[in-house]
């Protein structure tokens, strides 16, 4: 569920394209806001997807993750009922919980008073409220959660799927789907002091670029269907996008206490994990903040672990905008997708600043047969994740 | 004390307003009896629909007795009953 494109191969196809969602909001007038840019996910009317039981009860960001499920679910050729209710969990991932709900409840209690604020805030708002959504909606009892990690959460959703399958569940729904382009959003994500403040939709998020000045933020993400292999071949799944093959985790340390950010190490982690050498690595999927000091960090720590220009670098973000815990999700999803066509997406808009040795892939994508890819992710507050995924055996 | 007595219609305008509609349920067919958990409207919905009740027509309504009501002829004789 992309600002570039609904559904796989409309996000697939503009991404190979190099096709941006990247412009001026539209959800509110951001006239007078320091920020104006976002990756709006354009052309998704509610009602034509979901049954009208659900709209007065769902935000916008539980809307796209019921929807981006159900798509999902119709990929893998899954059908709930058929399967055992305790054996199907998800988990997802949420930066912001129903913000706009939110919002628009609050403004309801302050304009005309508490009668008119509605029940359903009652969970509408709440981080975990997409994973309960999906879990009633599909009748899926068994284990199941929220992580609450800014953009590493949409890695660390997944990782904590294949912990669940390891632990007996057979089908988890994870990934992360965030959407907070709304005025008490976006003053919030204002206070990361991490936006860029650029108009120019092709000149705001520049990461590893000399002229890098903060990100755009995005809405969406994506939603993947992680099952036990036994599993879903009795069940008769005979194609798959790919296994997960390795995660690492870790929390930069207190600033100030000298120790270095944790990015590296959780990438170290994760190869470990994975049982892979450096050189078995085809792709990353950076994390991109274009925060100059956090783009030196991350090429800094893909040089440590990959050697200078050691591996294709690339940031299809750029696209999109950072899309909190839809992102890292979202860049599985694509790294899967180069894996099937053999293509690296390119960054867009970005010329390689000189005192980073990375094998950055820009203007346009790099053709050539993928086996395996590292995704990284980092969250506001000193989230690291990375994790591996390669090709069916 | 309500104003004006609150007829089924109204209660379907207003669960449908709060709630939507379950697809495979018509509304518009013998539901006065019919429990609202078959209807599609769980608890919260029933919250929701009370809310908006107060709102439009003055009575106020608690949520005890608002989310006890287990049919639309149940719910409607709270409401008018003051």
């Amino acid at each position: 569920m992309a600002p570039n494109g609904l559904g796989v191969e409309n996000y697939w196809t503009a991404t190979r394209n190099g096709k941006s969602g990247i412009g001026r909001i539209t959800r509110f007038d951001p006239t007078g806001y320091p920020a104006r840019l976002a990756g709006e996910v354009r052309g998704f009317v509610a009602e034509k997807h979901l049954p009208s039981r659900l709209i007065p009860q769902t935000d916008r960001m539980t809307r796209f993750a019921l929807v981006a499920a159900d798509w999902a679910l119709a990929d893998a050729g899954v059908r709930p009922s058929h399967l055992a209710e305790f054996g199907m969990g998800v988990v997802t991932a949420s930066s912001s919980g129903g913000f706009e709900f939110g919002q628009g409840e609050l403004q309801n209690l302050w304009s005309k008073g508490s009668q008119y604020v509605s029940a359903y805030q009652s969970f509408a708002w709440f981080y975990a409220v997409n994973t309960g959504q999906i879990s009633i909606r599909h009748a899926m009892r068994g284990p199941s959660g929220v992580l609450v990690s800014d953009q590493a959460g949409g890695l660390d959703a997944v990782a904590q799927a294949r912990r669940q399958i390891r632990r007996g569940s057979k089908l988890i729904v994870a990934g992360g789907v965030d959407a907070s382009i709304c005025p008490w959003g976006w003053v919030a994500q204002l206070a990361s002091r991490r936006l860029s403040t650029s108009d120019d939709p092709d000149r705001a998020y520049l990461p590893f670029d000399p002229l890098a000045c903060g990100h755009v933020p995005g809405e969406g993400g994506a939603l993947l269907i992680v099952e036990d292999d036994d599993a879903a071949r009795r069940r008769g799944v005979r194609t798959s996008y790919g296994e997960i093959a390795g995660y690492g985790s870790t929390f930069d340390p207190k600033p100030g206490n000298g120790r270095d950010p944790g990015l590296r190490q959780a990438i170290q982690l994760a190869l470990h994990n994975a049982g892979l050498v450096p050189g078995e690595i085809d792709v990353v999927f950076a994390d991109a903040a274009a925060v100059p000091a956090l783009d030196r960090i991350e090429a800094a720590a893909i040089t440590a672990v990959f050697g200078p220009y050691g591996v294709p670098v690339t940031a299809p973000k750029t696209m999109v905008g950072r899309l909190c815990s839809g992102g890292a999700s979202l860049d599985l999803a694509a790294a899967l997708l180069s894996i099937r066509d053999g293509l690296i997406p390119p960054t867009t808009n970005v010329s390689l600043a000189p005192e980073y040795d990375i094998d950055l892939v820009i203007a346009q994508p790099r053709v050539g047969a993928l086996h395996t890819a590292l995704v990284a992710a980092r969250g506001y507050g000193g989230f690291n994740s990375a994790m591996v995924v390669r090709a069916a055996e | 004390m309500t104003i004006r007595e609150v007829t089924i219609e109204d209660l379907k305008r207003i669960l449908r307003e709060s709630a939507g509609a379950d697809e495979n349920v018509d509304l518009d067919g013998e539901i006065l009896d019919t429990d609202f958990d078959v209807l599609g409207y769980d608890s919260l919905a029933l919250l929701e629909t009370a809310a908006r009740i107060t709102r439009e027509y003055g009575v106020t309504l608690d949520d005890e007795a608002a989310t006890s009501a287990r049919t639309p002829r149940r719910f409607l004789k709270v409401v008018n009953s003051g």
